[in-house]
């Protein structure tokens, strides 16, 4: 099979196009954060994504079949490895969710759960028998997932361990999950959440939130939000220019070179900046789609289906959080936010895709 | 494509062994394609957001942004008061301006000309500005505290927009001490954290620019007298203005602290040194508590209050006397004369000698080759042990120190508490020096010469002391043998004593001959009151040796001790004097009486058995004046205020002086 392996058949127009917002990422980290504590972030984003760039071409290599064989071995390695972030993980913002791998990098685990948990739903799905997709094999591999997802949440980061879900979702969704079962669960989600969530009230509300998820918002009034709008609105359709930013520039924004980065990108870019950078990840998504359609078996398609799904509700959470239509989750936005664990995690699921794609004409 | 279902059966293989109906990669055609309306589902809904924000309506949101500029004020916490036992102020704080520095509108080139203006030292400013990065801008730095007026005329002309907007002039709580420096030494002072203070771990908690404790009290209880700052957020628009409060919170106020001491006595202790050098130490020995501590020179601390002037501070250090020595705690000087009764109690607890032991003074005797005088210089004939306490017979004492040799004077002098610090609560407390012959092997390697003994029995040679330890010391002596431990602010629980189990009869015969010092014509008698049984033990130490001053060297005066206390059996009050260069502890007696005497006579204005109770004068004003004129001076019959006056003209004076 190592014939067909060549730098040639690599996808270069997805990977060109994940670089070209890299770039557009590390500028808007120069820009938000020069003059403060943060100020060498943008070169060491510069490093995270060499580093992605490297461990992506490492993961096309090997076979994604040989990757799934032993996907029980990961499932086993990843809930020890998040157990033991509870245990000995390095304290920060209020919630325990790295390990401190060397100085000055400390990983975060749970961002590469997520790709186990494609491995594990694909492989899943490519074994399945019948031509439509019971209830019960859902609760099958949904209790799989779970138990990563539970330690996430202990951590507590539940922004992280919501990104879970729409692997499975799509896996399902297209391992033909019956349409009932579907409109059903729209059905629930639709209804009962905003009508259970209506009957609460208001502290009821934030104690959910705060929970669940305790160190967010800590002025609990939307503060990060109304700035966030703030940012973003002040932008206008041209932008302020790079360093330019009052929002950015001043601090109002929280973390403007992580979360929030597209926050301040939008200030400083406007919205001409912004249908740039969405267009790019529009196109980054419809590349990955199209390795699916061009996967030489299923197992290959849910991977790169699984890679997508994941990357669109990043776009979507994140993104929709900046102009306040997303709850704050704090999960970052891909190869833009700082972030070195995020980074590599996304390089090595681009390494999946193109995994898929090197094997394509397989015959 | 066509043989891919048959490839896709061997790539399966690995997965599972019988390949089901779905390896068609194609099966989901459909449903790939609706995730990919999805999609661009998903991005409409994310650009009508920003299409809403930013072509829509981003008047509403730039006006936002131009407007959102928060200003973060900060609100000073006031240190707490220091009181007296009875409520009165001691130190109270005053209201003074800083200037704050928004580092939002700052520009560096405005720095140079604002440190010129202000008098502050460039680099200094560059330095504290560098330590706020990483805060968010709208936190200020306070750059200047405590404003002389040049400076707020400065600030005024200079921050309006065309010349330096990052200054602004806020209130803050800074500390008033005490004019004359009344009781500068305990009290202590405060002062800006300094930038090389930051980096030490004991102020590391602490931000730039806090006022900490640096010396005496301040210092000590620093942590419950510093308050925590508060900060008021407001937004402000783009010309400054204050448009909204976004949310205050308040500073926390130091708590205030009551002392042990008693203005009264402390006010008396302060007068009776002014124009010499010395300090007086006032215990209650039923519990350790200070009542007054005071000592000269002394140095104003409202120079310290945030940033004190290098003239200043120049003019402290150099100056020969040591003003920032706090004699009471860490003069250590020999004890002289006043050793003498722990010397009798030593030698009866011992049996060394008993109270027949008697000895005949001819002005000096010989010990091992070499001849010591006795401060009389014709001797003071036949002396049994209390004539021999009652008129300071060194030969009767050269005896007793030979019979009991150094090291059971080491132990005696040990359990009275000299040779190591009395653990006062106060910084810098010095430890004075017992000699033993241990301690002159561990020191010198070389073993003690009987002959070394002669003169620590007359409280000589390498022995010293503090004040406050002589007056724990006698003071324990007098209540039998227990030792509190000397404090300056109350506690609930104070530590248990340090008890020496000696015989009644013994202590009995030592304070007889005390009380007889003090009104048998002996040498204290200028510490008598009359009406009252006072008793007391004068010392005068030699500050050079004999040797020395054989050898033509200019002897400087010997200090003057005194140490008395009332009443004779269980005291309620010891007060030790040290008057530095008086010559001899008869000049010393007086500094001792007047605190005693102010003692009894608020006793007696209470009309109360205890002073504890008192409640008068609470909340009073600081006074440098006693509130209640200090009885000494004036409700002395006329004989002792003869003595008084005679023995001490300049205290007079600059007492009569200090009236207002």
């Amino acid at each position: 099979m190592s014939g067909y392996l060549s730098l040639r058949d690599i996808d270069w127009g997805m990977v060109f196009i994940s670089i070209l917002i890299c770039a557009l990422g590390v500028v808007q980290i120069f820009s938000a954060t020069h003059g403060t504590i943060w100020q060498d972030a943008w070169w060491k984003q510069i490093i995270w994504v060499a580093g992605g760039l490297l461990l992506m071409w490492i993961m096309a290599q090997i076979d994604y079949h040989s990757l799934m064989a032993h996907v029980t071995l990961f499932y086993v390695l990843s809930v020890v490895l998040l157990t033991a972030v509870l245990l000995v993980g390095k304290q920060a913002f209020g919630s325990t969710r790295w390990i401190p791998l060397a100085p000055g990098f400390h990983l975060q685990v749970s961002e590469f759960v997520k790709l186990v948990i494609i491995l594990l739903v694909a492989r899943f799905m490519a074994e399945l028998r019948s031509d439509t997709l019971e209830a019960r094999d859902v609760l099958k591999v949904g209790a799989l997932i779970v138990v990563p997802m539970l330690l996430v949440i202990k951590e507590p980061d539940l922004g992280t361990a919501l990104t879970y879900l729409p692997i499975l979702a799509v896996g399902a969704f297209l391992a033909g999950l019956n349409w009932r079962y579907l409109i059903a669960t729209a059905i629930i989600v639709v209804l009962v959440v905003p009508v259970g969530i209506h009957f609460l009230q208001p502290y009821q509300k934030a104690r959910l939130v705060s929970f669940l998820d305790p160190d967010r918002d800590p002025r609990g009034t939307g503060y990060q939000v109304i700035q966030s709008k703030i940012a973003v609105g002040a932008g206008g359709m041209w932008g302020k220019g790079v360093t330019k930013g009052s929002q950015t520039q001043l601090r109002f924004l929280p973390v403007p070179h992580t979360d929030f980065i597209f926050s301040a990108f939008a200030e400083e870019h406007g919205f001409a900046g912004v249908v740039v950078v969405l267009a790019l990840y529009f196109m980054l998504l419809m590349q990955i789609v199209k390795n699916a359609q061009t996967a030489p078996d299923s197992a290959g398609m849910y991977i790169c289906m699984g890679v997508g799904a994941l990357m669109l509700f990043h776009v979507l959470v994140n993104v929709g959080m900046v102009v306040g239509r997303m709850p704050v989750t704090g999960i970052p936005l891909p190869l833009m936010s700082a972030g070195g664990s995020s980074m590599l995690s996304i390089f090595l699921m681009l390494g999946l895709v193109n995994n898929v794609r090197l094997r394509r004409f397989v015959n | 494509m066509t043989l891919l279902p048959i490839d896709s059966d061997t790539q399966l293989g690995r997965i599972s062994d019988k390949p089901g109906p779905r390896d068609d990669p194609k099966f989901a055609a459909g449903r790939v394609a609706f995730f990919q309306y999805l999609t661009v589902a998903v991005f409409l809904f994310l650009i009508t957001g920003f299409w809403d924000l930013q072509v829509r309506n981003p008047e509403i949101y730039n006006e936002l942004a131009e407007r959102n500029r928060i200003k973060a004020l900060p609100i000073i916490a006031p240190r707490g008061k220091i009181l007296d036992r009875d409520g009165r102020v001691i130190v109270d704080n005053h209201l003074t301006w800083s200037v704050i520095l928004s580092r939002e509108s700052m520009r560096p080139e405005h720095l140079g000309p604002i440190a010129e203006g202000l008098q502050l030292d460039h680099d200094d400013l560059v330095r504290l500005i560098n330590r706020y990065r990483g805060r968010p801008k709208y936190e200020p730095v306070i750059i200047k505290q405590e404003l002389t007026p040049s400076d707020i005329a400065f600030v005024e002309s200079h921050k309006d927009p065309e010349f330096f907007p990052e200054l602004e002039l806020i209130h803050a709580q800074r500390r008033l001490y005490p004019e004359n420096g009344f009781s500068a030494h305990v009290i202590g002072y405060t002062g800006e954290i300094s930038e090389s203070e930051l980096d030490v771990a004991e102020f590391a908690s602490y931000e730039p620019g806090s006022v900490i404790g640096k010396f005496g009290i301040e210092r000590q209880f620093n942590d419950s007298l510093m308050g925590v700052d508060g900060q008021r957020q407001v937004v402000v628009d783009n010309r400054g203005r204050e448009r909204q409060v976004i949310g205050i919170k308040e500073a926390i106020p130091g708590k205030n602290l009551q002392l042990t001491i008693d203005l009264d006595l402390q006010v008396v202790a302060e007068l009776a040194l002014e124009g010499r050098k010395g300090a007086i130490v006032a215990l209650n020995p039923r519990n350790g508590e200070v009542l007054a501590i005071a000592s000269r020179p002394t140095f104003d601390p409202n120079k310290f209050s945030v940033r004190i002037k290098p003239e200043d501070w120049k003019q402290i250090v150099d100056n020969p006397d040591h003003p920032l020595l706090n004699r009471a705690i860490q003069a250590q000087f020999a004890p002289g004369s006043t050793f003498k009764p722990l010397m009798a109690l030593a030698g009866l607890e011992s049996g060394a000698i008993d109270d027949q032991y008697a000895v005949h003074c001819t002005g000096g005797a010989t010990f091992y080759g070499h001849y010591h005088h006795c401060w009389v210089k014709h001797g003071h004939g036949t002396v049994a042990l209390h004539s021999a306490i009652v008129h300071s017979c060194d030969v009767y004492f050269y005896n007793v120190g030979n019979r009991l040799g150094i090291d059971r004077i080491a132990y005696f002098a040990e359990q009275a508490g000299f040779g190591r610090k009395s653990g006062i609560d106060l910084p810098h407390e010095a430890d004075g020096l017992v000699p033993s012959s241990e301690w002159k092997i561990r020191n010198f390697r070389q073993k003690w010469y009987p002959g070394e003994t002669i003169s620590v029995a007359i409280g000589q040679g390498a022995l010293t002391v503090t004040p406050v330890q002589l007056a724990r010391a006698v003071g324990g002596i007098a209540m039998g043998g227990i030792w509190y431990k000397p404090h300056l602010v109350k506690t609930t629980k104070p530590d248990p004593p340090h008890v020496l189990a000696l015989n009644q009869e013994n202590v009995d015969k030592v304070i007889s001959g005390m009380c007889g010092v003090v009104n048998e014509s002996g040498t204290g008698l200028r510490a008598k009151i009359p009406g009252y049984e006072i008793c007391g033990k004068t010392g005068s130490a030699q500050l050079a040796s004999n040797e020395f001053i054989k050898k033509g060297g200019k002897a400087p005066k010997d200090n003057a001790w005194f140490v008395g206390f009332w009443p004779p059996h269980n005291p309620e009050v010891v007060v030790a004097a040290l008057y530095e260069g008086g010559e001899h502890g008869q000049l010393a007696a007086p500094l001792a009486r007047d605190v005693i005497k102010s003692y009894l006579d608020k006793k007696v204005r209470l009309g109360k058995s205890a002073m504890l109770a008192s409640k008068a004068g609470a909340g009073a004003r600081v006074p440098v004046v006693p509130p209640n004129p200090p009885p000494a001076t004036d409700s002395t019959e006329p004989g002792s205020a003869d003595v008084a006056g005679s023995t001490r003209p300049r205290a007079a004076t600059s007492g009569g002086s200090e009236q207002p």
